[in-house]
């Protein structure tokens, strides 16, 4: 933002050094040498600007930087990565706390669903989604199959409005908002374990953070993490018609990713970027087996070492089919003698038999 | 012969469960019908590519997407899967196996071209592995990250397992990397089998030809070469494919409860043409060190030959005549660990009930998430993703903190590690526990004690088949 004020600067006062100078000299030349003359005397009126207005720019910057510039810009960098916590940090706490957060860390799912996607609906359904501590289907028009919140609305941006609404109004005692379409398999259990350590009092918006010109945004594909704090100001700002409007801006649609990353920016919320603690991507927005399929093409030594991280969240794309084996993967698949001492216990739901 | 007595012969010489099959027939049945009705219920089938095609195209339902038609389609391009006259092409170097080789292989004149036993080679850099002739061995036990694998060592130890994969010259950088990269690098010993010998991947060239009608041949040579060469360093022998996938804690996991001394082998069990049945080839199995003598003493006395190039089935037959038992590979909810298939099949898949995959199975077939273990064994017909991806299922991606529905009994014999929390002081245990978790406490020993009272009854099952020689189905 800095460099943009700084040229406008600089084109300003070369604008007005060239219109002050011509008022000066004009008038007393005569008509014949005026023209040539008029011509040089703009183009070095118009450097004269230009080395003014880059002096002013220079000294702008300077000052900026042993000012506040330092700190903003260690801002950024930490609103940009959240990392899961590490096991010392949390082998650290004390108990008292640990059992504060076990209670605090639940989470209620938005799954954002349409009949047309009734097969996906059903998978969530009979997944993934049974690891929420809440999970409430939000359709755009009600399908006999399955239950869910009829919005009656087509509208992708205003059908997100109005289920974070909803969810926040019907949250109970949840801190922790998940939202993602069945086309998406989330693990919950890896998600209540990167926001462990933080806490919903605090404006959190994470997931896979993409940037679009100055825009940080979190990719819906791969789904949508907000604490209680973050979606209480958002609802907020949905009463904004100015800042945050619900039928956008006539000249170009924002996707509802974007619409929502510059509704939370007004609340100052930033996108983050959920990664595990070697800095590997936590939400997927391709399929696992075109992620392995990659790393396998770049014929990497460590075929998985170069895929996925152990703690991830969400993948997308994949088939029904595909995600009733994932399930089986995550929660039951596994080699008999390795156990975790992990610092909470998440129990099986109720009247399940696929994990 | 008149049609009377070919009917009467054919009723003498089926075994349950075809004798079953053709119970209903009243004994002035023409024979004619006989064979229909058994072709009906069984067919005629090779192996297990070939009951794998066959089910491709009659089992689907209408609305369920094809199951791997191009691999089905690739493996007949390849040229491994064929029929006999097409063993012949240029492609595939065909050796006569005569009864007079057959002998002098036995003897160990002219048996398998191997890098040979001497210096040991170079350690395999990130890889862990000594290389030992033609043998890979695993230097120290796998770990990830985080983990507590104190069980999963010991077992190490106590259960060594050596595995020899079954795969050839063309499949060696298409198939067999892969199962190098993953799951053969936690057996104790791995040893590729090819009929040709290839000191860099390494191989063991087994002398044979390469297609179907040698599978028994590689077989029977390569068990002969696994005793020769490597007997005194593992209690049991796995026979993998090159599509195979193997989870190998769980398999000694279900191992732990035998000795090697038993004369005994597991594996994905099938009902047909053997008394006790039989093990599928693709989904590998396992036999015991002595089930390995008494085989190869099998073809010493000639009490084996080569009957069939149908493997699984020639060894099946030959184990039950040496007097090894086929063993319930399955875990304490009776959940099959060895697949013939691959996950998504097992899970998603409806086998309908006129196919004859039920009628194989030696235990009942269950449809949906019960079909499989939690501790699995194998899964067949895995391409090289799959492979990764089962990989990146079993040992990396995992729930945090998630306390698994299926808690699997401690085998016979071994004490539980103790336990960490033991170490930290009271008040921190007092924490965690006391609230999040006492419900969960209760759940936990129910499903153990659930376990341990399922393994008592299952082991007092076990115990009576070793005993009685006449098997008794569930």
């Amino acid at each position: 933002m800095r460099s943009t004020t700084c040229w406008a600067v600089s084109t300003k006062t070369c604008a007005v050094q060239a219109l002050r100078l011509h008022f000066l000299d004009f008038n007393a030349m005569p008509l014949v040498l005026r023209v040539p003359q008029k011509m040089l005397s703009e183009s070095t009126s118009f450097i004269k600007g230009m080395l003014m207005g880059g002096l002013f720019c220079l000294v702008v910057s300077l000052i900026g930087n042993f000012g506040m510039g330092g700190q903003s810009n260690v801002e950024l960098h930490l609103h940009h990565h959240l990392k899961a916590p590490s096991k010392e940090e949390l082998q650290r706490m004390p108990e008292a706390h640990k059992l504060e957060l076990s209670q605090k860390v639940r989470v209620y799912c938005l799954i954002m669903v349409q009949p047309k996607v009734l097969v996906y609906w059903a998978t969530a359904k009979d997944t993934w989604s049974k690891h929420c501590d809440q999970a409430v289907f939000y359709t755009s028009e009600s399908a006999k199959a399955l239950e869910a919140v009829d919005l009656q609305e087509q509208d992708e941006w205003a059908k997100l409005r109005k289920a974070l609404k909803h969810a926040h109004d019907n949250a109970g005692d949840l801190r922790w908002f998940f939202m993602a379409r069945p086309t998406t398999f989330a693990i919950i259990e890896n998600l209540k374990y990167l926001v462990l350590n933080k806490d919903p009092g605090q404006p959190f918006y994470i997931g896979h953070a993409l940037k679009s010109g100055e825009l940080e945004y979190v990719e819906y594909e791969s789904g949508v993490v907000l604490s209680l704090e973050a979606l209480r100001r958002l609802v907020g700002i949905f009463e904004d018609k100015d800042k945050c409007p619900e039928r956008g801006h006539a000249l170009w649609k924002l996707s509802e990713e974007k619409q929502l990353a510059v509704c939370l920016k007004y609340t100052g919320v930033f996108a983050e970027n959920g990664e595990d603690l070697r800095g590997k991507g936590l939400f997927n927005s391709k399929s696992v087996g075109s992620l392995i399929s990659n790393s396998l093409a770049l014929n990497t030594q460590d075929v998985i070492e170069g895929c996925c991280s152990d703690m991830a969240v969400t993948f997308s794309g994949m088939s029904p089919n595909q995600m009733h084996v994932m399930m089986f993967g995550v929660y039951r698949l596994r080699p008999y003698g390795h156990t975790f001492h992990d610092s909470l216990i998440f129990w099986p739901p109720e009247g399940s038999d696929n994990d | 012969m008149s049609d009377l007595q070919k009917s009467l012969r054919i009723r003498e010489s089926l075994l349950p469960p075809a004798s079953d099959v053709i119970k209903r027939l009243g004994p002035g049945a023409v024979a004619a019908s006989y064979i229909q009705l058994l072709d009906a219920a069984y067919d005629t089938v090779e192996d297990g590519d070939e009951l794998m095609a066959k089910f491709i195209n009659t089992l689907q339902d209408p609305g369920y997407p094809p199951l791997r038609k191009s691999h089905h389609k690739r493996k007949e391009k390849e040229g491994t899967y064929f029929h006999p006259e097409e063993a012949f092409g240029e492609r595939n170097r065909r050796r006569d196996t005569s009864a007079d080789e057959l002998a002098s292989f036995i003897t160990g004149e002219s048996c398998c071209e191997s890098a040979g036993r001497g210096a040991p080679g170079e350690v395999g850099g990130h890889q862990n592995w000594k290389v030992e002739g033609s043998a890979l061995i695993n230097l120290s036990h796998r770990h990830l990250t985080g983990e507590d694998s104190r069980m999963a060592d010991e077992l190490y130890h106590k259960v060594r397992i050596l595995c020899w994969v079954m795969t050839g010259p063309a499949n060696l950088q298409k198939k067999a990397r892969h199962v190098k990269a993953t799951w053969s690098r936690h057996c104790n010993l791995v040893v590729f089998m090819s009929s040709e010998e290839d000191r860099d991947f390494p191989t063991v060239g087994l002398g044979t030809g390469e297609g179907r009608d040698q599978l028994y041949w590689k077989t029977i040579r390569a068990f002969h070469y696994v005793l020769k060469n490597h007997g005194n360093e593992a209690d049991w022998f796995l026979k993998a494919d090159d599509d195979t996938f193997v989870v190998v804690d769980n398999l000694r996991w279900v191992l732990a409860n035998h000795t090697p001394e038993e004369p005994v082998y597991f594996g994905k069990r099938f009902k047909p043409y053997a008394k006790q049945g039989y093990m599928s080839g693709g989904a590998g199995y396992v036999l015991s060190k002595e089930a390995l003598r008494r085989f190869v003493e099998g073809f010493r006395t000639k009490v084996c030959t080569h009957t069939t190039p149908v493997e699984d089935l020639a060894l099946g037959q030959c184990l039950e005549k040496m007097g090894v038992l086929a063993g319930d590979s399955r875990d304490t909810l009776h959940r099959e660990t060895f697949h013939p298939f691959v996950p998504e099949h097992h899970l998603t898949g409806k086998f309908s009930k006129s196919f004859w995959y039920w009628n194989y199975c030696y235990y009942p077939i269950v449809e949906g998430p019960q079909c499989c273990s939690d501790l699995a064994i194998s899964f067949h017909y895995v391409d090289a993703e799959l492979m990764y991806l089962l990989e990146y299922y079993t040992y990396h991606l995992r729930a945090y903190g998630y306390h698994h529905r299926y808690q699997a009994p401690l085998p016979e014999g071994m004490d539980k590690p103790p336990d960490v929390k033991k170490d930290r002081p009271v008040s921190e245990i007092a924490g965690v526990e006391a609230a999040a978790v006492v419900k969960g406490e209760e759940k936990a020993n129910k499903t153990e004690q659930a376990g341990r009272d399922k393994q008592a009854s299952e082991k007092n099952r076990t115990h009576n088949q070793t005993e009685v020689s006449k098997e008794k189905r569930q």
